[in-house]
């Protein structure tokens, strides 16, 4: 199955799809053309050049300096700066919405992160590799040590990745801050989103990845 | 007696500098009695003239239009050989044929500033009222009155919007000033190596040149045109102090270090032993003959003066409430005189008004001079905003 079978999106040529990754795909076509986005850790800017494709006012914010000069380099709107930081600087609902891609698990206080992206935007899509992954569990349960992935190949000592969790975890904290999910899609492996309801249990075991699309909930 | 050597006498003669005050190689707007420039200290200046040089053609859209600011010591020469030291212009590496701005896709327009000492009006020039050199009559400009003279060049030229305002340093300033007061009138703004304000530690320094002008016995006061001379050096003390600040320690190491000039063994004397001191005095020495004393006094005063919250009750952000312009800042990492954080100030308040910016910080270890150097990642990143922007301007750019 391929991914442009998954995933058809409006307005993208098939023979482009190729060149974009799955977890983008699906990030892309949560957001709906024409509105104004900030992705928050945004790297090489790929994720920004797709949604440009689709007619939406895209912004970045990316901590490395190289990733920003290359994201400028390609005429993105792409400031260097920091999640934990620097979301507080920008007003509230300024964003249709605020993507956080991969990133989540980075950030030193990602309850204070996930509340600014849904304070300046409108909605925000979070995605994030799942911890209880099956070959995560297995690789602490029969290997005893720190599990490592394709996707996070970084021992534990130098992976930037300091606030892993799972998606049940995910799920109990957007239930404790009131944050409502509209929508919710596990990938696989191979970055396919897992197709069938299931329960919750076995998206957390066989989802590798987690990608939600969180609005605010009412009331606090 | 210990051996000790001032610095040189400039190779060019002050009548060679002061021909291009009032009688300017660039073609020149004048400004009558009935187009007074309203100047911040409530006086209006009339008449005027601002010198300019233009490169690349004006197209039928009028939408290609790039106006160049220059910084504190730069003029309107910034792509074509300067008519007094006979340099290249002071921007060619961003400037010219297969360069970032290319008069081949961009009409570029550069003013000498309001102030200046090279065909615009300043304190070199002459008071018509008395028919001898401005000096210290000459009123206190501000950086929003450099841009506001700009403004009434560009009216003339027939230009309504500009599609970009670029500067580094001072000339950033005035960037930021021409998207403060006139957001409409600029399509995209890169600036580069500013701030939105001077710090303290800038204004102390600028106030250690100015001493060191006022301190040289030629300066008269202000007067010295009356007496056919120039204070030399104490402009060129002011040049070395600044050039200090425009360089960085790690630069000043690696390009120096502790080599001496022209000889193995100290001379136990005060002379130029080391390269560093043989290389502050020729920056000193070919800056005076370039420059005027008073106009250096004037335009360093300006960038004192500069600070765009106050001039918006305080904060920045009410500065660029709604704006389009599209926004560029680059920063470099050793730049001390205007470091990053400067730079990340204005982001945020860009940010906190919705405007479309990019920023960057580039890592060069050659300080606030980098702006003016060979920097690649600065040239591809100025480059790439402008495509951007051109696309969205609907400008045809070369490849596409």
């Amino acid at each position: 199955m391929s991914v442009q079978e998954v995933l058809p999106l409006g307005g993208l040529a098939a023979e482009r799809s190729g060149q974009f990754r799955a977890d983008h795909l699906l990030v892309a076509g949560m957001v709906k053309p024409g509105s104004k986005v900030l992705d928050v850790g945004c790297g090489d800017g790929n994720l920004l050049q797709l949604l440009e494709t689709r007619g939406i006012d895209g912004r970045g914010i990316e901590l490395s300096r190289e990733g920003v000069n290359r994201c400028v380099a390609k005429g993105l709107a792409v400031v260097q700066g920091d999640a934990d930081t620097d979301l507080v600087n920008y007003p509230d609902d300024t964003f249709d919405y605020v993507i956080l891609s991969q990133t989540l698990q980075a950030t030193r206080q990602p309850k204070v992160v996930l509340e600014n992206l849904l304070r300046i935007g409108r909605r925000a899509i979070v995605s994030f590799p799942n911890f209880g992954f099956w070959k995560m569990r297995l690789q602490l349960l029969v290997g005893g040590h720190m599990p490592r992935t394709e996707n996070l190949p970084a021992s534990w000592y130098d992976t930037a990745n300091i606030h892993f969790c799972t998606i049940k975890d995910f799920v109990e904290l957007c239930d404790a801050i009131h944050v409502k999910m509209e929508r919710a899609e596990a990938l696989d492996l191979y970055g396919r989103p897992l197709r069938l309801r299931m329960p919750w249990w076995v998206w957390n075991l066989f989802g590798e990845q987690g990608v939600f699309l969180l609005t605010r909930g009412g009331g606090k | 007696m210990v051996g000790v050597k001032a610095i040189p006498s400039p190779a060019i003669s002050a009548d060679e500098r002061s021909h291009e005050v009032d009688h300017p190689s660039s073609p020149v707007a004048h400004f009558g009695a009935d187009q007074p420039l309203r100047l911040d200290c409530g006086i209006d200046l009339t008449p005027f003239q601002i010198a300019y040089q233009t490169y690349g053609e004006l197209n039928a859209a009028r939408s290609n239009a790039v106006l160049i600011c220059h910084a504190l010591t730069g003029d309107q020469h910034v792509a074509n050989v300067h008519p007094v030291t006979g340099k290249p212009g002071w921007w060619e590496t961003l400037v010219g044929p297969g360069r970032p701005i290319d008069p081949s896709q961009y009409f570029i327009i550069c003013t000498n500033v309001i102030g200046g000492c090279m065909g615009s009006t300043g304190p070199a020039s002459i008071n018509p009222a008395t028919g001898k050199v401005w000096g210290l009559d000459f009123p206190v400009i501000t950086i929003p009155d450099m841009v506001r003279a700009q403004a009434m060049l560009i009216d003339r030229l027939g230009i309504d919007t500009l599609f970009a305002v670029i500067g580094g340093s001072m000339g950033g300033m005035q960037v930021l000033q021409w998207t403060a007061a006139y957001p409409a009138r600029v399509f995209s703004a890169l600036a580069i190596a500013c701030s939105t304000r001077h710090s303290a530690q800038n204004i102390a320094f600028h106030e250690l040149g100015r001493q060191a002008v006022m301190a040289d016995p030629d300066w008269h006061s202000g007067g010295y045109a009356d007496h056919g001379i120039h204070p030399h050096r104490g402009l060129a003390v002011a040049r070395m102090a600044a050039h200090i600040t425009y360089l960085s320690d790690a630069a000043l190491h690696r390009k120096f270090g502790r080599r001496m000039q022209d000889r193995e063994l100290p001379t136990f004397s005060f002379d130029a032993d080391f390269q560093v001191e043989s290389y502050l005095r020729y920056q000193g020495s070919s800056f005076v003959e370039r420059f005027d004393a008073n106009s250096y006094l004037y335009l360093t005063r300006a960038m004192d003066y500069f600070d765009i919250a106050a001039d918006h009750g305080g904060v920045l952000a009410k500065a660029f409430v709604g704006i389009q312009t599209r926004f560029c800042v680059v920063s470099f990492t050793s730049d001390w005189l205007f470091p990053t954080s400067e730079s990340r100030a204005l982001v945020h308040a860009l940010n906190a008004s919705s405007a479309r910016v990019s920023f960057a910080e580039i890592e060069t270890d050659r300080g606030h001079d980098a702006f003016l150097l060979d920097v690649p990642e600065f040239f591809d990143i100025s480059r790439a905003f402008l495509q951007s922007a051109g696309k969205a301007r609907g400008l045809t750019t070369r490849d596409g």
